[in-house]
């Protein structure tokens, strides 16, 4: 993985951009009398975007559904296999797209982003190999909250800016006898604790495989070093934590039973709202940059995407309708209307303090989740195989191998490695 | 009955076995001895909000073409069934190998997927069966000796376990045993131990999902022993009495024997059931500690985006074969009672 370091100037331009192009957006809706059939994951932000192209464009349609359901990763290959596909438009983002990708169910958007892509900017744009195959619009990524109250009563300075810092204060707040576990993170076997991984080990400075390969490159230093500050880090956390992800989270840090937190920054409204929690909690929150750890200099974190793309097996006059309404919906007017819904890469967003964390992660040039087709299986090893560590029984060593051998069983029954 | 009206009599039946469960049985076969053909990857420029990165991608067009040459994939054997994942024949040799006690063995193949799972689900199997035996029948006996009038209610209410469905009941405990929940507070308040959690033990989250298997259980015994004990023969309980046996005496001497067949089938039924153990670890959010073999079909399917049906289907034929091997004891044993009495 080579990062040519765009990553700050292109990602700021998005988050930070002001009302630059708010007269593009008078709703060119392309082919009339189209089905246009939407599949997105269920969370405001989605449903404001789907939703405004319906507002803009179901008129000119002949039929406009929308499916958002949190399972769509589950449904969508199936669902857009077969020829005509059950969905013209489906919302990814950056390991969904992958999963789309791998079998070959996306058309290339190069033409229909110089018809109706008045309100996309290039930053917006998902090229691969030289072929647009989703247009994002808005970021999401981990990062640190901190109760700054809690951090002062424990005498801590400042907010952390590494993981080592984050020990010190969750070792002082455990010292002045405030909270026992004042940590909270996302680490529930499975998914989220391999996801925690993945930011701690981009974090080191790892990579994932052998440059152009399907190798598994995991069980280095970088790896171990990231076990270990895991397993430090464990200590600080509550003693569910195996088995809590966001929404347990959330509602540990809500209850005003945590100080620091790694959480993912779509969470941040959600937290900073008046619902949920008490005044002392959201009023002393602040979200901050994910940490850096190791003494290296990016932020220990994944930046994530959500954007749109268009299905292969449609009519082309479906699929220009469908791109047409869903570019519709990108504009400042919907963005105005749901600014705090996410941290939006459309033109019109004004960055409030929940999307602080996310700005300051990808300012920090942090690494995007890797949009390379074999990743959901290394992650789904780690995510299975990291347990035993987390629990003690295994050295880090023996977990990584564990990890890297689940790994290779997977990639070569899915034809990856031979 | 004659053989011909016998056969038009289950050909119904036989049509639909044949096609929706032994078929779709040999295509999960056919389809555990084949692997995806190779995805041919190639290196592209990947850019968006976040910048450029060089990225492997595949190659449609050559997969395609490979994929149609051998639409099923490519023949791998019995691979599948012999790697890590299932029944790792070669960790388990060089286990055998390098390790110079049996304790270190075994921690050795229990860290390996397929046989920690199957650790669960046997434990799990064993201890959860015979209590809801004996816990069904204690439950149907006392109901048995209920006045009238509350026969129905208690009937009722000992049957709610059942009709909740698994996953919301397990639900329900997972956030009373919580470390917020009201026995998961408890607990700590009585151990005088804050950072005391059911769910952050192994022991602990075992103990927890064998109760709510025995729990979830014990209605479907019940039910079936307190049809049993409507027809224990009156005639004979009233030798027994005469002849002086004890209330103990009657239940091992008569009521048991009686109601033996009974007990082949529930043990049969559960046997088959607790084997195949899976939405209480996904209810509880167990996977941490306890694994079932359904967990790992489960998980091949689901969790690695695009699934690994080879693996899923090898873990599902292995499943098929554990339940024969673990039925087969009841079976010989019934087969044998069969063709005794059919002698006489």
């Amino acid at each position: 993985m080579t990062f040519t370091k765009l990553a700050a100037t292109s990602a700021i331009a998005g988050l930070m951009a002001t009302a630059a192009f708010a007269d593009a957006h008078g709703a060119a809706c392309g082919p009339e009398g189209q089905s246009i059939r939407i599949l997105g994951n269920d969370f405001p932000a989605i449903q404001a975007v789907a939703g405004a192209a319906e507002e803009n464009c179901g008129g000119a349609a002949a039929e406009f559904t929308r499916n958002h359901t949190t399972e769509m990763r589950d449904i969508m290959n199936a669902a857009l296999t077969p020829d005509p596909a059950e969905y013209g438009g489906v919302i990814v983002a950056n390991a969904t797209l992958v999963q789309l990708m791998n079998d070959g169910l996306l058309r290339p958007l190069n033409d229909l982003v110089e018809a109706y892509g008045d309100n996309i900017s290039p930053s917006q744009l998902i090229t691969i190999g030289g072929d647009v195959m989703a247009v994002a619009f808005m970021a999401n990524s981990q990062h640190l909250f901190v109760r700054t109250d809690i951090l002062e009563e424990a005498g801590v300075e400042g907010i952390p800016a590494t993981y080592e810092e984050v020990l010190e204060a969750a070792e002082a707040i455990r010292a002045a006898g405030i909270m026992e576990h004042p940590l909270v993170m996302n680490v529930q076997v499975g998914w989220n604790l391999a996801e925690m991984f993945n930011t701690l080990y981009l974090g080191h400075g790892g990579s994932f495989f052998e440059p152009g390969t399907a190798e598994p490159a995991i069980n280095n230093e970088a790896g171990v070093a990231t076990l270990e500050m895991l397993a430090q880090l464990a200590e600080y956390a509550h003693p569910d934590h195996l088995s809590q992800a966001s929404n347990e989270t959330q509602a540990i840090w809500e209850a005003g039973q945590a100080a620091l937190g790694f959480m993912w920054g779509s969470r941040g409204s959600a937290i900073l709202d008046d619902e949920g929690s008490t005044e002392e909690v959201v009023s002393n929150t602040v979200l901050a940059a994910a940490p850096t750890v190791g003494g290296m200099d990016i932020p220990s974190a994944t930046l994530w995407w959500d954007g749109f793309t268009i299905a292969a097996n449609i009519p082309d006059e479906e699929a220009e309708a469908t791109f047409a309404a869903l570019a519709s919906a990108l504009n400042p007017d919907m963005v105005a209307a749901n600014n705090d819904a996410a941290v939006w890469l459309v033109d019109g967003y004004t960055p409030g303090p929940a999307a602080a964390g996310v700005a300051a992660t990808a300012q920090g040039g942090a690494w995007p989740y890797p949009m390379v087709p074999q990743i959901g299986l290394l992650h789904n090893a780690l995510g299975a195989e990291l347990s035993d560590f987390m629990q003690g029984n295994e050295s880090a060593e023996e977990a990584l191998a564990d990890a890297e051998a689940a790994y290779r069983d997977a990639a070569r029954e899915a034809g990856f490695l031979q | 009955m004659k053989h011909k009206t016998f056969f038009w009599f289950i050909l119904p039946t036989l049509t639909a076995m044949t096609l929706f469960i032994a078929l779709p049985i040999v295509s999960v076969f056919i389809q555990s001895l084949h692997i995806q053909h190779e995805q041919v990857l190639i290196t592209v420029e990947n850019c968006g909000p976040f910048g450029c990165t060089e990225e492997t991608v595949i190659d449609q067009e050559a997969t395609r073409a490979l994929r149609d040459a051998q639409p099923l994939g490519q023949f791998n054997g019995l691979g599948t069934y012999t790697n890590r994942a299932h029944l790792a024949f070669g960790e388990i040799g060089e286990a055998w190998a390098t390790t110079e006690s049996w304790g270190a063995f075994f921690d050795r193949v229990l860290g390996l997927p397929f046989y920690r799972a199957l650790a669960f689900t046997l434990t799990y199997t064993f201890v959860v069966t015979p209590f809801v035996l004996l816990i069904g029948l204690a439950v149907a006996v006392g109901v048995n000796k209920l006045p009238k009038m509350f026969k129905g209610p208690t009937i009722f209410f000992s049957l709610l376990p059942m009709m909740i469905t698994p996953l919301v009941g397990s639900l329900i405990l997972l956030w009373m045993v919580d470390a917020e929940g009201i026995i998961g507070a408890t607990l700590q308040n009585i151990m005088n131990d804050p950072s005391l959690s059911l769910r952050a033990s192994a022991t602990l989250t075992w103990i927890m999902l064998i109760v709510y298997g025995i729990w979830s259980s014990i209605p479907f015994s019940f039910i079936v022993f307190y049809a049993g004990l409507q027809t224990v023969p009156a005639d004979t309980m009233e030798a027994a009495m005469i002849d002086g046996a004890s209330k103990w005496q009657r239940m091992r001497h008569v009521v048991v024997p009686h109601l033996m067949p009974l007990v082949v089938f529930i043990t049969l039924i559960q046997l088959m059931d607790n084997f195949r153990v899976f939405e209480p670890i996904v209810g509880f959010q167990a996977q941490a500690y306890a694994r079932s073999l359904s967990w790992i079909i489960f998980n091949d399917l689901r969790e690695a985006g695009n699934p690994l049906y080879g693996s899923a289907g090898a873990t599902s034929m292995l499943t098929i074969i554990g339940v024969a091997i673990l039925l087969s004891p009841v079976l010989v044993r019934t087969y044998r009672d069969y063709t005794r009495k059919s002698t006489h």
